[in-house]
């Protein structure tokens, strides 16, 4: 039930691009057709549920205060790394979706064609790290961190798919010059944000 | 000196990396809530910015190729170490509210894209203007943002009120749609100033 909760916060409510508006860049650089943003969508969600916990292990294990006292060795377990987490995170992060990479263009090629160039793009999109960063700064146990990572990866994925499809529309419709293209879409994202304001109102 | 001057004005306006590339923008949305938080932000992407460019343009001839990502992030990634040691030591209050953005300096399309397109190739002081440029640029975007928002939503400048107490303040402009709006009418009011246009 908890674990329903932090998932449904992560999709609807907190969701990473309209409530914290992380991923913007990708978010709305790619959302100019709806077949790109749902492949780039689907490569957030499972680069996003693999490296939140990921991040988890070497948080808990290596990096915050006192964490390595499973070694045994009281020099090390005195050890507070905890700065180092963003180096960490970031290595982790690029590490893992060169591997997601190597693994999909083996194992599955046509899913690995559909990405294409988006998935090393996930690299810098900051809803990743930013991802592993609230999992630091809530402190989430494991099982919710693969679950927070799940959801605030499908809320990008609604989000930006969402967004595509009202794209496609806009091509037919008189906008001011100044205004088309970035613009029109950032003030499109703010009537979503509001539309995804009403969801605040659910406490689970 | 006339080519200096324009690689510090030309991101302030006419190129500028929030409204005009459509770069770091997740950051320019949401630390602007409050004035203080954004103008702390402005300072710390600046000064990472500036190093980040001077130091990548003296290893420009010792990067390898193939590896230059890499090492860029490994440049940034420990500036902004050093920005969020630093923060939290003298500006506790701050660095809590800024939470993951400061952090999120790391993924920053400004950082990452000045040093591909323009450290890699220029000589140190050039690097340096260019982030400086850039940085400002950015800040620009993000006090005006920020202006606004805290101006409608709890009619305060900077944390001191200004508006008379009758005025309510619109909670809109200080949720995550108000920003959107307003950067939107911000992007829409710099290029018709301008008349840079997309041709979609």
């Amino acid at each position: 039930m908890e674990l329903l909760n932090i998932a449904i916060k992560a999709i609807f409510i907190e969701n990473m691009v309209l409530a914290f508006f992380l991923g913007m860049c990708s978010f709305l650089a790619l959302s100019k057709k709806v077949e790109t943003a749902t492949g780039l969508g689907l490569a957030v969600v499972f680069v996003l549920t693999l490296t939140t916990p990921l991040n988890w292990l070497i948080h808990h294990y290596l990096l915050r205060d006192g964490a390595m006292a499973w070694t045994g060795v009281p020099a090390l377990a005195a050890l507070d790394l905890s700065f180092l987490n963003f180096i960490c995170f970031i290595a982790v992060i690029a590490c893992s979706v060169q591997l997601v990479e190597m693994v999909l263009d083996r194992f599955f090629p046509p899913l690995y064609t559909a990405l294409g160039i988006f998935l090393p793009l996930i690299t810098v999109n900051c809803s990743i790290l930013g991802g592993s960063l609230f999992m630091v700064e809530r402190g989430y146990t494991l099982p919710q961190s693969v679950v927070f990572g799940f959801g605030a990866g499908f809320g990008f994925f609604l989000a930006i798919a969402t967004l595509s499809a009202i794209r496609k529309k806009l091509r037919y419709s008189n906008i001011p010059p100044g205004l088309k293209g970035l613009g029109i879409t950032f003030i499109l994202t703010g009537l979503m944000a509001i539309g995804f304001l009403c969801f605040s109102g659910i406490s689970l | 000196m006339a080519k200096a001057k324009q690689i510090i004005l030309d991101p302030l306006s006419d190129n500028n990396p929030i409204t005009i590339q459509v770069l770091g923008i997740c950051s320019a949305l949401a630390v602007t809530v409050k004035l203080e938080t954004a103008a702390v932000m402005c300072l710390a992407l600046t000064s990472v910015l500036v190093l980040s460019n001077v130091i990548i343009s003296l290893l420009r001839k010792a990067i390898p190729a193939k590896i230059r990502m890499i090492v860029e992030m490994c440049v940034i990634a420990t500036l902004v170490i050093i920005a969020d040691q630093l923060l939290k030591a003298y500006l506790f209050d701050v660095s809590r509210q800024l939470s993951v953005f400061v952090g999120l300096i790391i993924t920053n399309c400004i950082v990452m894209g000045r040093a591909e397109a323009f450290a890699l190739q220029n000589p140190p002081l050039p690097s340096l203007l260019d982030g400086l440029g850039n940085g400002l640029g950015y800040s620009v975007i993000l006090i005006s943002v920020a202006t606004i928002r805290e101006l409608i939503g709890s009619g305060a400048l900077y944390g001191v009120r200004v508006l008379p107490e009758s005025y309510m303040g619109n909670g809109l402009a200080m949720l995550a749609p108000g920003a959107f709006i307003i950067i939107g009418l911000l992007i829409w009011a710099q290029r018709t100033a301008i008349k840079k246009f997309e041709t979609d």
